[in-house]
């Protein structure tokens, strides 16, 4: 069971409102990424879940009991921190052993465990080396493996991946994925890397300034962004945002096409651009484009388009996948 | 051939501060090793002669002597006691956020500044004093008879005296070592179910055990010479019951003048050092290498 309900919660230092008011429901065993700018309260948020950092008000219910006030301990939760917090003077072993050993767990369970545990996380063969002696893979590895052994309610990461080469990311990435398949327990997952947040989650909560700014799964978000903030956030690279006549034209004041959803040609298209920048992946094409009478815009063709700095190239926007913000930044629907 | 010059240029630029150490320390040595093989006391200073083993043999068969290092291990290990505990106590309050922080960091490591007969002065005539003193006072308030500090507790006073001084040191370094002690891992703990105490053991101590390896080798090194505290306040006695070493060393050259017999002592309390400082270095270096 891991049933998360966040009710109003607030969050003041001194003067500065870090949280304003969030209400947020996790159900059980469901993937949840907060993802949101550096500053945006997603760690804060996190910390105060996990009962580390004190509400200054609202609650936190955690399957049904109110664990507003209660210990980091009691709450039946595990988290794993970016900086993995291993205890450098103890062995892998010892360190997954830990909280079990806090639970004064008989010597003979704990060893099970923490062999089972060994064994789902590919540990075994280091058990008794020390965090120092291990790559940041093992050592994250060793950290989820300390979170499974006390078979907590929920699991919660705090940017875990950040201090890993972009390869070894991917991997995680991936091995985290697994895990919760396997486990079916409730993950919360903190990044600020919108490619985590929408491969992994089945839920998505984009934060900024400490506000929600749209909770969905990681295709809501994708296809129906909110407002603007979510539409600049979410897909990369990064939604074009015309503003102006094209827009007017519209009925809106801003009006939003994704890079993928342009179409590109040499010979003729709405608008008309010449290519600053082209970025020649194999698989795709990144073209930064000053386009006549809008500006910068970015566009992706799917494999290889021979266009280079000074090219000039057509744009024709997918019409059907626009999307359009009022003066608010706020959707319009339809 | 350029490494070779630039190596050969360095040893001659380091070789003046090399010798001046090596001088420094080899004659005064050499002075006492040859002093305590010859019979010269101040007051017959005309009659100096080969003396062989004597010297040693003298200060040796001194009544003092097993007292005194007796005395000097007591020392040693008493103010390493308390200022280790009292130095890790008073770093976990000071590693609090606290108001006026600064200022009571500076005031806990003052006691440092003040030199070794300042100290021991205060301590014995406005403290420890059996009638003026502050826990003579105290001592009155509550109607006991006050405490003669320093003809009851010889020992233990001058151990008290010597801790104020080596505690803001142990308090220093140790708070140096807790403040970096990763935040995240105290909540890792926390989040493990760890209390206060059990944090404090696995993950605290083990973190500091390097600071702590550092505290007692550099304060044993400082605190095997004790000696102006006691000159100042007990003066060794009453008896031999607050001579360490070194006073008996100092009690035998510039009291009995026997230049010879304090050049022996001198070369004893050398090779006990040594002795202790290798065992020292057994045990708790292995810290080090960590």
């Amino acid at each position: 069971m891991g049933s998360i309900t966040l009710k109003n919660v607030q969050k003041h230092f001194g003067e500065a409102k870090v949280i304003p008011s969030v209400d947020l429901e996790i159900t059980d065993g469901e993937f949840v990424v907060f993802v949101g700018p550096s500053g945006s309260g997603k760690s804060t948020l996190l910390r105060l879940i996990a009962g580390l950092e004190d509400v200054s008000g609202g609650s936190i219910t955690i399957d049904g009991k109110d664990v507003t006030e209660a210990a980091p301990a009691a709450r039946g939760l595990a988290m794993v921190f970016q900086s993995y917090a291993l205890y450098p003077h103890m062995s892998v072993r010892k360190n997954i052993a830990f909280p079990l050993k806090m639970a004064k767990m008989e010597q003979s369970a704990i060893d099970k465990k923490v062999a089972d545990a060994a064994r789902i996380l590919n540990l075994t063969d280091y058990l008794e080396r020390r965090p120092g002696q291990l790559s940041g893979g093992q050592r994250q590895r060793v950290a989820i493996g300390r979170a499974i052994v006390r078979e907590p309610s929920a699991f919660l990461f705090d940017e875990p991946l950040s201090n890993l080469d972009a390869a070894l990311r991917g991997t995680m990435r991936l091995e985290i994925s697994d895990l919760h398949n396997q486990l079916k327990t409730t993950m919360i997952y903190v990044t600020h890397d919108q490619i985590e947040a929408m491969t992994m989650a089945d839920k998505i909560v984009v934060l900024n300034r400490g506000n929600i700014e749209q909770v969905g799964s990681p295709m809501d978000l994708y296809n129906t962004p909110r407002n603007l903030f979510v539409a600049g956030f979410i897909g990369s690279p990064r939604m074009n945002l015309i503003e102006g006549e094209y827009a007017q034209a519209k009925n809106a004041k801003t009006a939003g096409i994704r890079p993928e959803h342009l179409t590109l040609s040499k010979e003729s298209g709405t608008w008309k651009g010449t290519v600053s920048v082209a970025e020649h992946l194999g698989a795709d094409t990144f073209l930064h484009l000053d386009v006549d009478g809008i500006g910068k815009m970015t566009a992706r063709a799917s494999g290889e388009f021979g266009a280079h700095h000074g090219d000039t190239v057509y744009l024709t926007p997918d019409e059907t996948r626009l999307h359009r913000f009022d003066d608010k930044g706020l959707r319009i629907a339809g | 051939m350029a490494t070779q010059n630039t190596k050969t240029l360095a040893r001659l630029m380091m070789a003046p501060s090399v010798i001046a150490l090596l001088v420094w320390m080899v004659i005064p040595l050499s002075m006492t090793l040859y002093y305590s093989f010859q019979n010269y006391n101040l007051l017959t200073p005309q009659n100096v002669s080969f003396g062989g083993f004597f010297n040693y043999q003298y200060f040796y068969t001194d009544p003092a002597f097993f007292t005194a290092i007796w005395n000097t291990l007591i020392l040693v290990v008493g103010v390493l006691a308390i200022t280790v505990i009292g130095g890790i106590a008073i770093g976990l309050l000071l590693d609090q956020p606290i108001f006026g922080q600064g200022i009571v960091r500076i005031l806990v490591i003052s006691p440092f500044f003040v030199m070794p007969p300042v100290a021991a002065l205060i301590w014995k005539n406005m403290i420890m004093h059996p009638s003026y003193g502050v826990l003579a006072d105290i001592a009155r308030f509550f109607g006991v008879q006050p405490v003669d500090w320093f003809a009851q507790y010889p020992l233990f006073s001058v151990i008290v005296i010597v801790a104020w001084q080596w505690l803001p040191f142990a308090t220093l370094i140790l708070l140096t070592a807790l403040q970096s002690l990763d935040g995240e891992q105290k909540e890792a703990a926390e989040m493990d179910g760890a209390n206060f105490l059990n944090r404090f053991i696995y993950l605290t101590l083990p973190h500091l055990s390097r600071a702590i390896t550092v505290v007692i080798l550099i304060q044993t090194i400082f605190l095997l010479g004790i000696y102006a505290e006691i000159l100042v306040t007990t003066n060794g006695g009453p008896g031999y019951a607050s001579t360490n070493l070194t006073f008996l060393i100092y009690r035998t050259a510039r009291l009995g003048y026997d230049v010879g017999g304090g050049a022996a002592g001198g070369i004893i309390a050398v090779v006990l050092a040594n002795i202790v400082a290798f065992f020292l270095m057994r045990a708790v270096g292995k810290n080090l290498d960590k």
